[in-house]
This record gives C-alpha cells, structure tokens and sequence, in this order.
C-alpha cells in the first residue's frame, strides 16, 4: 500500500509541475485534470471517501468543463483561434 | 448620449451609468498633452537586459523563499493520525462516541455537517448562491448588454450548432446521461448512510445536466429546466435551508419540530431533518453547477 502511494504522490508531484510548465493551455488543463482524479484516488486511501467522490466529481469534471469553456471564450482552442 | 448627460449631474445618475456600463461622461476635458520631448534616438538596451535578469532572479528567489517556507510550515505541523494531536479533543470524542444516536445518521461526516455544523453548511450554500448570482451578473446576455451584431452572431453560431449534430457524443450520452443523474440522486438521498451527501451528490447530477446540455444543446434542456425554474428552485432551498436551521440556531440548539423521527440507523427514513437538508443541498448543487455551464456557454439558463 504504501509503494502505491509514494507512486501516487511522485504522480502529483509530476502533474503539479507539469502543469505550470506547459505551453499549450489546453494540455495544462487536463494535466490539472489527472491531478484531480490522482487526488481523489490519495483521498479514498487515507479513508475519507466523501471527498473523493467531491474532488472526482468537481475537480476533475465541472472544473475542467469550466476551464473549456474559458478558453472556447478566448479563443484559445484550435478551430475557435479565427473568428 | 442626452440622457446620460442630463443624468451625470447628480450623484445617482454617475452610478447608475457606472453600474450599467456606460462610459462616463468626461466634463472637463483634459488638457491637451505637452508637446512630448524628442524621443532619445537608442531605447535603453542595456538597462532593459538589466531589469529583465534581475527580474528573473527575483522570480526564482520569491518562489524558493515561498516553497522554504510552506515546507517549513508542513514540517511544524503534528503527524497525521496521531492520538496526542490537538486536533483530537473532546469535540471529536463526542462526534464519534454518540454521534449516531444523537443525529440517527450512520454517515458520521453528513451527522457533523448538517447536523452539528448544519450552519456552517448553509454559509457554503450561500456562497455557491452568491457565486452563481455574481456570473449571472457579470455574463447574463439581456437587452441591455448585447447589440444587433452580438445578436447575429449567436443566431449562427446557434445555426452551425443545430447542423453539426455529433452523432458518437450523443449516442454515449443517450446511455450515460441517466445512469449519472440516477447515480447523483442516489448518492444525495443516501447522503446519511453511505459517503457523500448534498454536495457531491448534486456535483455529480449538475455533470450529468452539463453532459446533456452540451450533447443536445440547450434548447432541448428547456423543455424542464428554464430561467425561471432556476430561480425558484435555488431560491426556494435555500430559503427551506435558512427557516430550518434558522430555526435551531435561534431558539438555542432546539430542533424544528418537524415529526420526522431519528428513526432507526440504516433505514433511508431516518436521522430526522438531514435527509431533506441533503436534497436542498444537492438542488442547489446540481443548479448552481448548470447554472455556470450555462452562462459560460451561452449567457442564459
């Protein structure tokens, strides 16, 4: 149990930085994505499953929708780029 | 232009213009601006390149000396799950020795938050309120913020829309869609026996909504969610919310005699008022979560 967490932390730790890093808007936004679910999984490991359920359902869902849309508005998805 | 300027002399008039978003009428002009001096035929190189190392050398030590000190900050902190931490004292002695017969919820988080804490609890239904009022306000596309050629534009982004159908999304929405909003409203009416509750619970039917919305467009969500059923069903909880635990944190911790009993632990009819506290947190959830998707897509519920 406790490789799979120190795996699961080196994951966040890779994901944390990556997405600050990371050129393409649109790649830093899912990398934030998987930091969610990797968070909601540390979660359902020290035993609070209620918060896993919120940080999957709103972290890595409704935000990451939210941060679509934002860059949909400010044209920063390709295909919305020339309007 | 003349109305605004007859109501830019009093005091309401200026607000209201900035309020509304109308440019201020400018009174007194500015002075023209001094004739600028020649300009210095080199721009400063040397300086720029200056500031610019400096600027980054000032970025990397502000961000070591921030890691320094919340690493610092972590380190200080007792160990996780200690039995001498300060963070276990009576108060949780009392949750977890007779929280179950006191609130009747098995789920001992939803006993502690809607039952203990309920208030605190309907401060965070407040601020998801007062959020999705603000986006309302700053996003919401009416008569007096749009012009003609908004206007045309989004009766062809809409046209483009309607054509484009995406056949796969939608044939996975048409299976996942209920399975999501079956599976949200299960997790917020069973918010006091298993993990989750009002909020998680209503998060994941507001995805569910999203998931629908952006698969079949809006105009099909209409047809049982408007503007208007928006606002009576926030309003409306959140009001049920205040007058019942209103109720008990003026009258000194007394609950609102409402018949339902504590009932026995496990039994989905139970632990007295969390269960419809539960489903008006989970509506206001799903609607605050649709309401966003809604005013950041389109400007409108």
């Amino acid at each position: 149990m406790t490789i799979l967490e120190y795996i699961l932390l080196g994951f966040l730790l890779v994901c944390a930085v990556a997405a600050n890093l990371s050129k393409n808007l649109l790649n830093a936004v899912l990398i934030y994505m998987s930091y969610s679910v990797i968070m909601s999984i540390i979660w359902m490991l020290l035993q609070s499953p209620d918060l896993a359920i919120t940080e999957a359902a709103v972290g890595a869902g409704v935000t990451s929708v939210l941060f679509f849309l934002t860059l949909k508005k400010v044209h920063q998805l390709r295909g919305t780029r020339d309007e | 232009m003349n109305k605004i300027n007859s109501a830019s002399h009093t005091l309401w008039g200026r607000l209201s213009a900035w309020v509304e978003g109308d440019p201020l009428p400018r009174e007194k002009k500015a002075a023209a601006p001094a004739p600028s001096a020649p300009r210095e035929k080199k721009p400063p190189v040397k300086k720029m390149r200056r500031f610019i190392a400096f600027y980054r050398v000032m970025a990397v030590v502000f961000c070591v000396v921030i890691i320094g000190v919340l690493m610092a900050t972590v380190n200080a902190l007792p160990l996780f799950g200690r039995a001498d931490n300060p963070a276990s004292n009576e108060v949780v002695q009392r949750y977890v020795e007779s929280g179950l017969e006191e609130t009747g919820a098995v789920n001992i988080v939803a006993g502690m938050i809607l039952d203990y804490r309920a208030f605190d609890t309907f401060g965070e239904s407040s601020v998801l309120f007062l959020a999705v009022t603000s986006v309302m306000i700053l996003l919401l596309r009416d008569k007096n913020n749009t012009d003609r050629e908004e206007d045309l534009r989004t009766a062809r982004e809409l046209i483009v829309e309607n054509k484009s159908e995406d056949v796969i999304l939608q044939r996975i929405a048409v299976i996942l869609v209920p399975c999501i909003l079956l599976y949200g409203i299960y997790v917020i009416l069973n918010g006091h026996l298993s993990p989750g509750g009002g909020f998680s619970g209503g998060a994941i039917a507001g995805a569910g909504l999203i998931l629908y919305a952006s698969s079949f467009g809006m105009i099909r969500l209409h047809r049982f969610f408007s503007q208007k059923t928006f606002t009576a069903v926030t309003t409306s909880c959140l009001l049920v919310y205040a007058c019942s635990k209103g109720y008990s944190f003026f009258t000194g911790a007394n609950h609102l005699p409402t018949g339902i009993p504590l009932g026995t632990p496990g039994a989905i009819l139970s632990s007295g008022l969390i269960l419809p506290l539960d489903i008006c947190v989970g509506l206001i959830v799903t609607c605050t979560m649709y309401g966003f998707y809604a005013m950041f897509t389109k400007g409108e519920i």
